[in-house]
């Protein structure tokens, strides 16, 4: 069974105008989105509490709101929560209150007016530690970033570093202007799910300059403009196969995973799409912009007599 | 071209035996059981107590599946949560008639159904954090400001008696924010106090400041001291914690410190959740001071006022009590508190055992006030409450103090309870806490097994499918890869968590490129025109370098969260991190293995079936 078999290389390169443009444009909104509307941060990175309670019946969520607003949480957050028995609560971080009794008289309150309730799950972060994970958080994607740039830089060479660094950043920064804009909640699974897909799309680039340096090497008379559409053309069989794999395995997350892995699913969905678009299209043309040149890939190699020999 | 030496072979065999072997242990599950061990550190359990509790739930009607003995504590385990709960209330019932002297701790407990042939190769089932098995998690944060400050207190408190004993004339003694101040009328007396308090305070730093009338001797903790001080707290602080774990009777807690000022709790498997955010959350702080009994200020109490230098408290009838701000000791320098019964009188007491400075203070305070009340204070979460006020009687050297008077034997015990496991070197908040009931924990399990295993199946259909023989083998490297994954995690008792059981999944998605890279290159070399065994072989070598790149820098990102990630991320971290390596292990060595016994021998190989 085979899906892509193509005989001719696909021009890609000569719409790479139009691929970058699509880019920018998405990339500009994603900005105004986060800038605008900004992230739904989970109380992980605000601090705050979480109660996630269970009713034998339905969960009353309006009395639920109401009991909450007697204790004076007139900001309290109350939804469903995977189930229609489940109620999620979600109390914003009070000042001198110590949190740490407050999960205590909510579920006392709520016992009070319906004894079929349990709490199954408490969550509390107080500011400091909410403060440290969001900086461990911004400074995990700093690593990311510049680690991936340090290897590639030394595998290949910097114009490809560049190059996919700006089309991963592109990728992260529209799975963030996707949570902005639809309000979901940004939690630390999700920021995980987020470096682990700028590592996986990474991989895309990986795969297509892969393939450009071979083909340099083969094919001694072709441009850099033929041999980028090869390259592609060649890899799309496999970046397609792959990506369609990892995200049936995602898709069961999403399914099967309950609501705690539903965002990083998420994620990790649109992380993967964008991957593909963004490291075959735009990844290979901003390497060809920055003037990519078949002398940049293939060092020449030093025979033992101390004569350099071109490939 | 096409073959694998012999060694290559074993090497597989061994890690899939391996593989097996140690996945193994996470099949058995768990059992819900009761342990049973001593309370006391004089009395000793033996073999004696399984037939007793045998007898026990014999008597109660409640099935076990097996009780044992094994050197520590004896465990019982059983089919059901419910005869767990059942026998748990029966025992409890059973052994401790005395609920305020329990001289055993019966907990509820998972055990695992390992059997011992796979334990005695260290065989253990996966360590499930807290989000999978239920449980308690605390990050406590410790108030080192205010465990210098109560320490100046004392400090300055020694200050005035030293000065008072060298008779150096001063005027006045201060408490200030970070240290205490002495003031001084002229030259001379400062530096006698300067030289007498700086030979008998080595921990502390005195600077001369002010001139003309006001003359001042500051003095503050030397860098070091506080540091020292700061670090006693936090141990004391964990010892105490511990102490009031153990009375909870929870299997395996964690009480770690972590970082310079903070202390993590984790209590799994707690079913009470409630019960155990209490019992940690009541940990409380002793305090020593000296009752206001001067008639003017009984007279200001009377009159509902409170006089300077003195604070109200209520004891433990509720009846207020003027006692003075200065504190003389504090819990630091208690070493030990037992309830007894006084010598003569046969009345119930606590006995308190001080260290070395708190006896010396203690000693010193008592010989300068004969006659007068000392009251000791037990703050919880910041309110304070009298414990006892005693007069004074003698002189009280050697730090053994007993307290006596309006107690109950029950009393006596819970006071000494109180102090001994109570009495923290400074107070502890909150700063994070987890708690998830056990229902939840066994459904996250369950929800993160079924999407892993349906998105593997969906891979490996279509694997098949896509690519015939060379899918198959593709499948099968992935359930390889699976396996090992799993069977480093048990070996390394790395804690699995739910995010934990993502990467689980995120690794087998991402780990079949490595398959694809390989079998699309195949594919490719094939319709080039190269021969079968050829292109397998090309197929390989070529793929080899890609997949090593694409793999390190999955691993850079993994890195990343595994440094500066915590609690379930760091799960998620370690497991992607060991999904890598496991991924191009199995991809690459072990496909080619199982490639190469299936084509590798044939020597006219004409069509390979890639589909």
């Amino acid at each position: 069974m085979e899906f892509f078999r193509i005989k001719k290389d696909i021009p890609f390169m000569r719409y790479a105008l139009v691929w970058n443009a699509i880019s920018v444009v998405t990339f500009l909104l994603a900005v105004f989105f986060i800038v605008t509307r900004g992230l739904h941060f989970s109380i992980e990175f605000t601090g705050g509490t979480v109660m996630e309670v269970n009713y034998r019946n339905e969960a009353p969520i309006e009395s639920i709101r109401g009991a909450l607003a007697e204790m004076g949480f007139e900001d309290a957050q109350v939804q469903n929560f995977g189930t229609s028995h489940d109620a999620l609560i979600r109390l914003p971080l009070r000042e001198g209150v110590s949190t740490a009794d407050l999960a205590e008289q909510v579920g006392a309150k709520l016992a009070g007016l319906d004894d079929t309730m349990t709490v199954t799950r408490v969550e509390f972060v107080g500011p400091q530690v909410g403060e440290e994970l969001a900086t461990d958080g911004a400074l995990a994607v700093l690593f990311v970033i510049i680690g991936i740039m340090i290897y590639l830089a030394l595998r290949f060479e910097w114009k490809f570093a560049v190059a996919t660094v700006l089309a991963n950043t592109h990728d992260v920064v529209i799975i963030l202007g996707f949570f902005a804009f639809f309000q979901w909640e940004f939690s630390l699974a999700v920021l995980a799910g987020v470096l682990a897909v700028a590592g996986y799309s990474v991989n895309e680039a990986v795969v297509v300059f892969d393939r450009v340096r071979e083909n340099f090497r083969k094919m001694r008379k072709a441009s850099t403009v033929e041999v980028i559409n090869n390259a592609i053309t060649r890899t799309m069989s496999r970046t397609i196969i792959t990506h369609a794999s990892t995200q049936m395995m995602v898709l069961s997350m999403f399914f099967f995973g309950g609501p705690s892995l539903h965002n990083f699913s998420l994620a990790l969905t649109i992380g993967i799409l964008c991957g593909i678009y963004s490291s075959i299209f735009v990844a290979a043309a901003i390497a060809m912009w920055l003037g990519l040149k078949r002398e940049d890939m293939v060092r020449p190699v030093r025979k033992d007599d101390g004569q350099p020999e071109l490939p | 071209m096409n073959r694998y030496p012999i060694w290559k072979y074993v090497v597989l065999a061994v890690t899939l035996v391996f593989g097996l072997l140690y996945t193994l242990p996470n099949f058995f599950g768990e059992a819900p059981a009761v342990q049973i061990s001593s309370a006391k550190a004089t009395v000793r359990i033996d073999d004696g107590m399984r037939g007793r509790v045998e007898r026990i739930l014999a008597e109660a009607n409640i099935p076990t599946t097996g009780i044992f003995f094994d050197g520590n504590s004896v465990k019982a385990r059983f089919e059901t949560t419910d005869d767990q709960f059942r026998a748990q209330a029966a025992i409890q019932r059973a052994l401790n008639p005395d609920p305020d002297d329990p001289g055993w701790i019966v907990a509820m407990n998972l055990l695992s159904n390992t059997p011992q042939w796979l334990l005695s190769i260290n065989a253990l089932p996966m360590y499930l954090g807290l989000d999978l098995r239920g449980g308690v998690h605390f990050l406590m944060q410790v108030d080192m400001a205010s465990a210098i400050d109560k320490r100046l207190d004392s400090v300055a408190a020694e200050a005035r008696r030293l000065l008072r004993e060298k008779r150096v004339r001063h005027a006045g003694i201060e408490r200030t924010a970070d240290g205490f101040v002495i003031r001084f009328r002229d030259e001379q007396t400062r530096a006698e106090a300067l030289a007498a308090l700086g030979r008998d305070m080595p921990d502390i730093a005195f600077t001369e400041a002010g001139e003309g009338e006001d003359l001042r001797l500051e003095g503050r903790f030397k860098p070091e001291a506080a540091k020292q001080i700061q670090e006693s707290a936090l141990s004391q602080n964990i010892t105490t914690l511990s102490n009031r774990v153990n009375e909870l009777g929870v299997s395996e807690p964690v009480i770690q410190r972590q970082g310079a000022d903070r202390v993590v709790v984790q209590l799994p498997g707690v079913q009470d959740t409630a019960k155990a955010k209490d019992i940690i959350g009541r940990t409380a702080t002793l305090e020593v001071r000296m009752v206001c009994e001067r008639p003017e200020e009984l007279a200001a109490l009377a009159a509902g006022n409170v006089p300077f230098g003195c604070e109200r408290f209520l004891d433990r009838e509720g009846r207020p009590l003027l006692v003075q701000k200065q504190v003389i000791l504090t819990g630091e320098n208690l070493e030990n508190a037992l309830p007894g019964f006084d010598s003569q009188t046969q009345e119930p007491t606590v006995n308190l055992n001080l260290d070395s400075n708190g006896a010396r203070i203690f000693r010193e305070v008592t010989r300068a006030n004969i006659g007068k009340r000392m009251a000791i204070l037990l703050f919880e979460k910041g309110k304070g409450e009298v414990v006892t006020a005693p007069v004074i009687r003698t002189e009280i050297p050697g730090g053994r103090v007993q307290i006596s008077g309006q107690m109950t034997t029950t009393e006596a015990a819970d006071i000494a309870l109180l102090l001994r496991a109570g009495s923290l070197a400074a107070p502890m908040e909150i700063i994070e806490e987890r708690t998830i009931g056990p229902s939840l924990g066994a459904a996250n399990i369950e929800k993160g097994f079924r999407s892993t295993l349906w998105g593997f199946v969906a891979i490996a259909v279509f694997m098949i499918a896509y690519y015939a023989v060379f899918g198959v083998i593709s499948t099968l490297a992935l359930a390889f890869n699976l396996l090992l994954l799993i069977a480093l995690l048990s070996v390394l008792q790395a804690t699995l968590t739910l995010p934990g059981i993502a990467a689980i999944a995120l690794t087998l998605g991402m780990a079949i490129d490595a398959n694809v890279l390989i079998n699309e290159r195949i594919r490719e070399e094939l319709r080039a025109g190269v021969s079968p065994q050829a292109a397998i072989a090309l197929g390989y070598e070529h793929a080899w370098r890609t997949i090593v790149d694409s793999n390190i820098t999955t691993l850079i990102a993994g890195i990343a969260l595994l440094v500066f990630g915590s609690g379930p991320i760091r799960g998620f971290a370690v497991v992607h991190c060991l999904g890598v390596l496991t991924s191009m292990f199995s991809a690459v060595m072990f496909s080619r293995g199982v490639v190469n016994l299936w084509y590798g021998r044939r020597k006219k190989l004409t069509r390979v079936s890639i589909g």
